[in-house]
């Protein structure tokens, strides 16, 4: 490993650097504040490093990480976003009893493993950054150890991730024994050969889908979410919703597109399968929910399903497509949770629609982002999700996949029922007795405000991060 | 730039209004109400020189404006109007500035948050008529959905949570729709060309093969149709104009439903010529049956709001049935069946929103003998009824009259079919007079009179309608040259150059 190569890795070794801070920081001063602060400038150091680590791409950092555009662009976007969730989790914390400072080293350490998996090309390093996200989330998830549902969605996520982990093991081991290579690049070219014909080859390839179905949430796998959802912290749910599932998502990317999938016609099935079944399942089932967390996890598994419609399509436009509607996924997401975070009280997060009920002549502004962020989801102009959304149409239409962008076009409709649901209730009446409501903390309002910005910006002038995508793109393709 | 201002003045006009809502209410009123007619001076500013323009053939635009947007898709912000647009944006801000003015007394909660929705509907709809891009035009037409249903979910009636939802959805769907379309072609006119843009004059010269013409413009003529609507697509209209408040139900009669006519005129028509030939004898027939049905429905109803909102499924009949019909007479007589259609249900309404804002009902059982107590209000609602049966004066009688002469030349049963929506338009007019105005007289209620504020906005009104019916000449010259360019595109599919004025 060469001073280059080092160089190449600055990210991740600046967020290792800092959770190693914040571990030695906490045995000797333990303290809230200042921890998170290490983390929030450990993260911003991180994001600082990537212009720098830009010019020197791609690089091969031994077989197992690459550092290109690619990598990078989901490394900004994952840094983004756990800055956004420690900075959302330091006021929620605070409202709640019990030592938190260990709350941001896990924080940390997740976003460690993300930030692996969105650079790695090897079977070793993908399956060390799942097994270093999932060790932090089963503890982040279950932090709040006052809390029943918590503990419910710790071990729930702890007995299926370890599950998932176990399919992904076996499939690559099958893969492995059929091809004799755990590097993606030459997995690829000998898949290019032969085909996923053999069935050794394609019952690996399949668990190993399961796998990372399971951390995806898409249907069928995605019975975990609603309760994970719904009992984990809010911060926590929000950090689940996005960095885990993009950083899945982009390695997703990154082996389907080296083992050029369009070639593959049992994978093209299985996803286009995937994708259908979780764009109706979830919007089918959030139509049944009452609780927020859990409307929104439903709503998550459908965003999923239309994003898996990326994958299904071929060329510039579709990978383009899939980190468009990821970033903009990402920034939705922190929004609603962001609200959901701000609003959470001492005893319980605010997840019922109840406690939504009047937000809008309560506090104005703190609705007026819920509705940007929920039309959002729903893609309604002015806000990002819309160009997501125009963006992936496109990019199936542009592939002719007729049969996902007609599920799709549907699903925008019935997902209209509860998002628009969730409006009503807003801009109702407020009820007689309101419950005494947390008080406003900086940090959040100052995050939600940015996240409100930038969703406006991608929704109106999308033009500067379309450039930065498709410059990043050319290392996948 | 005067375009882009347009847009922009009230756009900022609804956001001063909400944010300065909290010390005065009144001062959100005033705002809104400068807004749109410093609008309408600046469109009115500019009215002399197009009118010279109007003359010139080779203008295909009168003003033409293009900015970059999202150069990686293709997309520019492409504004321009021709005649056509020009009228429909001022008919925009006519009834703008009425629906702020009849909204006056009637809103009395969330004044600035009211008035913020209204004009950004306003905002929307202008952008509609003037985009000249296709994903600027879809920007626009989903743009204005979001404030027009926290109208009617917020300030609506008692069922407006359902109406808002039902609206919203059936709209949003048809939308959907017309992306998949707009996509379609963009993707097609690229691999053709290699130019991917969605900008339409580019776009009107691509070449189709018959079938996915069809397609296509199956995509666009459903959206536009939901949103006219003529029947089977018409089950949200009568929800969502019950239920949304007063000045609601004028932006959505008046104006929202005419984009839906503006659509297929402005882009199923000249982008796909074969394939509106096509579907022009279906589009017929949906015509007259909306025309009878929607008769047949008012007649039924006894919620006077309800009823009025069925006539508008009747009229909006006409309207579609001009455009399809394929002569320049039926063409021009579905453009002014949109302004005097507009103005005329926008009146009634009104009239039906103040009675209600009076006696608290819009049960017909409940009314009767109000010309007595309220002979000014009575003597406006027997004058816009008068004109909504279709009687000689008034806008609408030459509308559909003209709508009626130009489809004689395709189709003699047709006409007479849609003529004898003109008898049923009669009966379920003068009902309302007697069964409303005249007749006993029930209960103790006493109408008021209308304020003097009331009464100079309905002046207005029935001003407008009568010089519609009487003059309507300056109308038809400003639409002319438009319709004909709409006309040539259809009939030689030509492409025509981006040419005009740069503003």
């Amino acid at each position: 490993m060469s001073r280059l190569d080092l160089i190449a890795l600055a990210p991740l070794i600046i967020v290792a650097t800092a959770s190693v801070a914040a571990m030695l920081m906490i045995a000797f001063f333990r303290n809230h504040k200042y921890t998170a602060i290490v983390s929030l400038v450990g993260l911003a150091l991180a994001l600082a490093s990537l212009p720098v680590v830009a010019t020197m791409t791609p690089r091969s950092v031994t077989s197992l990480l690459i550092v290109d555009q690619y990598a990078l662009f989901y490394m900004g976007l994952i840094f983004c976003a756990a800055f956004v969730v420690a900075a959302l989790s330091y006021s929620y914390l605070e409202r709640h009893d019990g030592y938190h400072a260990e709350f941001h080293l896990l924080l940390l350490v997740a976003t460690l493993g993300t930030a692996v998996l969105a650079a790695s090309t090897h079977f070793a390093s993908f399956f060390l950054g799942i097994e270093i996200l999932s060790v932090s989330l089963y503890t982040m998830a279950a932090y709040l150890r006052h809390s029943d549902r918590g503990i419910e969605a710790g071990v729930k996520y702890l007995i299926l991730a370890a599950v998932s982990s176990a399919f992904i093991l076996f499939g690559m081991a099958l893969v492995y024994a059929e091809l004799g290579s755990m590097e993606f690049a030459q997995i690829g070219l000998r898949v290019a050969a032969t085909g996923v014909h053999g069935l050794p080859l394609l019952a690996g390839t399949v668990l190993i889908i399961v796998g990372l179905g399971f951390k995806l949430a898409v249907v069928p796998f995605h019975l975990w979410t609603p309760d994970v959802y719904e009992g984990a912290p809010a911060p926590v749910t929000a950090f689940i919703a996005t960095v885990s599932k993009g950083a899945v998502f982009a390695l997703v990317l990154r082996y389907f597109s080296r083992i050029d999938i369009h070639a593959q016609q049992p994978l093209l099935v299985i996803f286009t399968i995937i994708a259908v079944a979780s764009m109706f399942a979830g919007n089918l089932l959030a139509l049944l929910q009452k609780n927020v967390k859990r409307i929104l996890a439903y709503s998550s598994i459908s965003h999923l399903g239309y994003l898996l419609v990326t994958l299904l399509a071929s060329g510039h436009t579709a990978v383009t497509a899939a980190a468009f509607y990821l970033t903009a996924y990402f920034v939705t997401t922190l929004g609603v949770f962001g609200v959901v975070t701000v609003l959470s009280g001492r005893d319980r997060d605010a997840d019922s629609l109840d406690d939504y009920q009047g937000l809008a002549w309560r506090r104005p502004w703190l609705a007026g982002v819920l509705t940007a962020m929920l039309l959002s989801l729903a893609g309604i102009p002015l806000t990002a999700g819309f160009i997501g959304k125009f963006y992936v149409v496109a990019a199936g239409v542009d592939s002719s996949l007729w049969i996902p962008i007609i599920a799709l076009v549907i699903n925008s409709v019935i997902g209209l029922f509860y998002y628009l649901r969730i409006i009503v209730v807003v801009y109702a009446r407020p009820p007689e007795v309101i419950a005494q409501e947390p008080v406003h903390s900086l940090s959040g309002s100052a995050m939600l405000a940015g996240l409100t910005a930038v969703l406006v910006w991608l929704g109106v002038y999308p033009g500067p991060i379309i450039d930065i995508i498709k410059k990043t793109i050319q290392s996948l393709i | 730039m005067i375009l882009a201002w347009l847009i922009m003045i009230p756009l900022i006009g609804g956001l001063a209004a909400w944010l300065l809502d909290q010390k005065n209410s009144a001062l959100a009123r005033w705002i809104s109400v400068a807004a749109l007619i410093l609008d309408a001076a600046l469109l009115i500013s500019y009215w002399p020189t197009t009118s010279s323009q109007l003359t010139l053939i080779d203008h295909r635009w009168l003003i033409d404006t293009t900015w970059e947007w999202i150069p990686q898709l293709g997309v520019s912000l492409h504004l321009a109007v021709d005649g056509l647009s020009l009228l429909l944006i001022a008919l925009t801000l006519f009834l703008g500035i009425i629906a702020v003015v009849c909204s006056w007394t009637e809103i009395r909660e969330r004044v600035g948050f009211f008035h913020m929705n209204l004009l950004w509907i306003l905002s929307g709809i202008l952008g509609v008529f003037m985009a000249l891009d296709l994903f600027l035009f879809y920007f626009f037409w989903e743009l204005m959905l979001v404030p027009m249903y926290f109208l009617i979910n917020i300030w609506g009636h008692d069922n407006r949570v359902y109406a808002s939802l039902k609206f919203f959805i059936f709209t949003q769907a048809g939308g959907l729709l017309m992306l998949l379309s707009i996509l379609g072609l963009y993707f097609i006119h690229g691999r053709d060309t290699g130019v991917y843009t969605f900008d339409y004059s580019l776009l009107l010269g691509s070449s189709l093969s018959p079938a996915t013409a069809f397609w296509i413009m199956l995509g666009f003529f459903i959206a536009f149709v939901v949103k006219l609507p003529a029947f089977p697509f018409h089950p949200w209209l009568p929800d969502a104009h019950t239920e949304a408040p007063t000045a609601g139900s004028v932006i959505l009669a008046g104006l929202l439903l005419k984009t839906g006519a503006y659509g297929l005129l402005r882009f199923v028509l000249p982008l796909f010529p074969g394939a509106a030939v096509t579907i022009a004898p279906w589009a017929m027939i949906l015509a007259v049956v909306s025309i009878i049905y929607g008769a047949l429905l008012a007649f039924a109803q006894t919620d006077l709001k309800r009823l009025v909102a069925y006539t508008s499924v009747s009229h909006m009949g006409f309207v579609l049935l001009g455009i399809f019909a394929g002569t320049m007479t039926a063409l021009s007589g579905a453009v002014m069946q949109i302004v005097a259609h507009g103005v005329s249900t926008g009146a009634l309404f009104i009239i039906v929103g103040m009675i209600q804002q009076r006696i608290h009902t819009r049960d017909m059982e409940r009314m009767g003998g109000f010309w007595s107590s309220a002979p000014r209000l009575s003597g406006v609602a027997l004058v816009f009824a008068l004109a909504s049966l279709g009687l000689p004066g008034f806008g609408n009688f030459v509308a559909e009259f003209m709508v009626l002469l130009g489809t004689y030349q395709t189709s003699v049963l047709v006409t007479i079919v849609a003529a004898s929506g003109l008898v049923l338009a009669a009966i379920y007019s003068l009902w309302i007079v007697q069964r409303v105005f005249h007749g006993e007289k029930k209960g103790a209620v006493k109408l008021a009179e209308l304020s003097s504020r009331e009464t100079w906005m309905m002046a207005a009104m029935v001003v407008v309608i009568l010089w519609l019916g009487i003059f309507p000449r300056p109308v038809l010259d400003t639409v002319a040259p438009a319709l004909n360019a709409i006309r040539n595109s259809s009939t030689h599919a030509i492409t025509i150059a981006p040419g005009g004025a740069q503003q």
